[in-house]
């Protein structure tokens, strides 16, 4: 085990055919994720931001590692947790920041909130609120780009503890039944709210419940996102060449309360350390330095860049508008 | 007399029942080891264990299931579902509408469905389209659904213990919002029945009918309108179905004039329901068409100002009062 590590570790990503550069952006864009959303946690203490706001922190390698390996004609679904990903697919810090402060410049004009971002250029398909409530959407996404002739896919992001909802089942069996090109990333970070995942599933192998469905599946450490990329290029051309589905467990874990107001008595303070050890920034950052691909002055210099880009869109979120009354009736019928 | 917070108040009604009743249970997401998504089960795991206070997993649709199910066996169990928040309770609806509604009068009687759910409905702040919705009119529309919405601390004790020993499906609606208002709560038990209502606030020149938060919104605007010496009166029907309407249209028969307050969509809500109950029961009574004060007809917009602008205040209440009185 130790030994394959080692031998891996000398060139682990050599067959993905990775630039430097794009190894240097998988690096940016999950600093930027941890930059922002630490940003929005500090804004939100202030009482710029409100309602729930569920963070990504401690994730970002599992959304960065899927989302670099898709094609700007692909589609993305996720839940409520959905800033780290919006980045990730290069919605622009300033519109997701104003989006928290529900001004009118937000990626969703300041009428989503922090659950609900889109941006259909992107292929950013949202941002919803209800538990298991958008995989079916995800699989439909997948049915019309098939339907339409097109070799896009989608992928769909979800807490593990959406996997017990009936509508899940059901969408795993068609997208099989029917060979739909999705992928579903189920985020396995251990909680669904405050209930540990053993608590509120039974049996232990998350990914297995696809197993029933014989969708293509496995378990993959979420985070490291040249894990995540390797799993899911080779999903990604199962549904691009066969139309066909694949299940990913990706295993990580978030730092932070499930939303702001949640103090996350339920774990502890050492199962939380336990995971920073392998953060997926730092350790990432620090790979990058060993490769040769990075100094240690560059990652501080991306640092205080990113640290600045996120400073102007708090300034850019705070100056913009709110929405004006007029758009109040706006858009509830095409 | 204690001072409770609703929250605290719905605790000792669950407490209490299930202290006299060992069939009473109560289930949903969170409701044990993290003793409640809005504190309201706090310390009940703690004193009746797992058997009695139940964390599900995030499936709406089985557990309100699995609760019906134990409740039709006719052997003494009487759950108590939490649902996080109505809005999730949408994916339960086949359960409740399809299965709970109609159990009993499918067999000719032969079951009954003794089962609350129970959990916070109505917008809240800034929680976005899907988390902001009042969904009374939904479950109100379903024959064999009792339907109850308390908006104070003493209500709420009294309704839900009469909901816990009702043998009919009941449907609690609570507000986030609402949670930690107080009041005053009497130390010896008491029910407050089914099916009726109460005078809020007594007045004379119009009507102003609400329910949960809205209650707060009508006595406020009372409020205003007495300094204009316009006197007004609050009824809360606090059980929506079956409908006090004895109290409702005895208060119009007095005042002559009525505006209704409701946090849910303007079409076909409950406010439609009484108003035509008023307009075809005490015609002869009005002075002029009853008036509904509702929120915006839209999904709820996240942006503070807009759900400000969309959601039911004392102005917007005071303004149909003097629509109603021509003034
Ligand atoms: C149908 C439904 N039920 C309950 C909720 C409240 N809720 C929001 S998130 C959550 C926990 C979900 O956990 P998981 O799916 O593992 O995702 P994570 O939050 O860990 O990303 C709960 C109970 C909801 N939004 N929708």
């Amino acid at each position: 085990m130790k030994e394959e590590k080692k031998k891996a570790k000398l060139a682990r990503w050599v067959d993905l055919n990775l630039s430097n550069e794009k190894l240097i952006k998988m690096y940016r864009d999950m600093l930027h994720i941890r930059r922002f959303e630490e940003r929005a946690a500090q804004e939100y203490g202030k009482g710029k931001i409100g309602g729930f706001c569920h963070l990504y922190i401690g994730q970002e390698a599992t959304g960065v590692g899927a989302i670099s390996a898709l094609r700007e004609d692909d589609f993305i679904y996720t839940a409520y947790r959905d800033h780290g990903l919006a980045l990730a697919r290069g919605m622009e810090s300033k519109g997701c920041m104003a989006e928290l402060f529900g001004k009118a410049t937000g990626v969703s004009k300041g009428i989503g909130g922090s659950m609900h971002f889109y941006d259909l250029a992107k292929g950013f398909m949202g941002g919803w609120g209800i538990v298991g409530g958008h995989p079916p959407l995800a699989a439909g996404s997948a049915f019309a780009t098939k339907y339409q002739g097109r070799d896009s896919v989608t992928i769909c992001f979800m807490g593990e503890a959406s996997t017990n909802q009936g509508v899940f089942h059901e969408t795993l069996n068609m997208a099989q039944l029917w060979k739909l090109p999705v992928i579903f990333i189920c985020e396995n970070n251990g909680y669904g709210m405050g209930t540990a995942i053993s608590r509120a599933m039974a049996g232990e192998h998350l990914f297995e419940k696809a197993a029933g469905y014989e969708m293509a599946r496995g378990a993959v450490n979420g985070m490291d996102v040249i894990e995540m990329y390797r799993e899911m290029s080779v999903a990604i051309n199962r549904a691009r060449t066969e139309m066909l589905p694949t299940f990913i467990e990706a295993r990580t874990y978030r730092y932070r309360g499930h939303s702001m107001s949640d103090p996350g008595q339920y774990r502890t303070k050492e199962e939380i350390e336990e995971y920073k050890k392998r953060d997926p920034v730092e350790t990432f950052g620090k790979e990058l330095i060993a490769e040769g691909i990075l100094k240690e002055t560059d990652l501080e210099a991306m640092d205080e860049l990113i640290k600045q880009e996120v400073q102007e869109a708090v300034e850019f979120a705070d100056a913009s508008p709110q929405p004006s009354l007029d758009v109040l009736h706006n858009n509830i019928y095409a | 007399m204690a001072v409770l917070q609703i929250r605290e108040a719905i605790n000792q009604a669950i407490a209490e029942e299930m202290e006299r009743d060992p069939g009473v249970f109560i289930m949903g997401e969170e409701v044990a080891q993290y003793n409640g998504a809005y504190k309201v089960t706090q310390g009940l795991w703690k004193k009746y264990g797992d058997k009695r206070v139940i964390d599900t997993p995030i499936t709406e649709a089985g557990f309100a299931g699995i609760g019906i199910g134990a409740a039709m066996t006719g052997i003494g169990v009487r759950p108590i579902v939490e649902m996080m928040t109505w809005n999730f309770a949408i994916l339960a609806f086949d359960q409740i509408m399809n299965h709970a509604a109609k159990a009993r009068y499918m067999s000719s009687g032969q079951f009954k469905v003794p089962i609350v759910f129970r959990g916070p409905n109505g917008p809240a702040h800034m929680l976005g389209a899907q988390h902001s919705q009042a969904l009374e009119s939904m479950v109100a529309h379903v024959p064999g659904l009792i339907v109850m919405t308390p908006s104070t601390p003493y209500d709420a004790k009294g309704m839900l213990k009469a909901a816990i020993r009702d043998d009919n499906p009941v449907i609690f609606m609570e507000s986030e919002l609402m949670y930690g208002i107080k009041g005053e709560v009497p130390d010896e038990e008491y029910l407050i029945p089914i099916g009726k209502g109460d005078i809020k606030r007594d007045g004379s020149d119009v009507t102003i009918i609400a329910w949960t938060k809205m209650v707060a919104v009508a006595l406020k605007a009372a409020e205003e309108l007495q300094k204009e010496g316009i006197n007004a009166e609050v009824i809360d029907p606090r059980t929506i179905r079956p409908l006090d309407e004895e109290l409702i249209l005895e208060s119009v028969r007095k005042t002559n004039r009525c505006v209704i307050v409701e946090d849910s969509w303007p079409f076909a809500s409950v406010g439609t329901e009484i108003a035509h109950r008023i307009h075809t029961k005490a015609f002869d009574d009005l002075d002029a068409p009853v008036e509904k004060i509702n929120a915006a007809d839209i999904p709820m917009p996240y942006a503070e100002n807009l759900e400000h602008e969309a959601m039911p205040n004392a102005e917007k209440v005071i303004t149909a009062v003097k629509k109603v009185m021509y003034r």
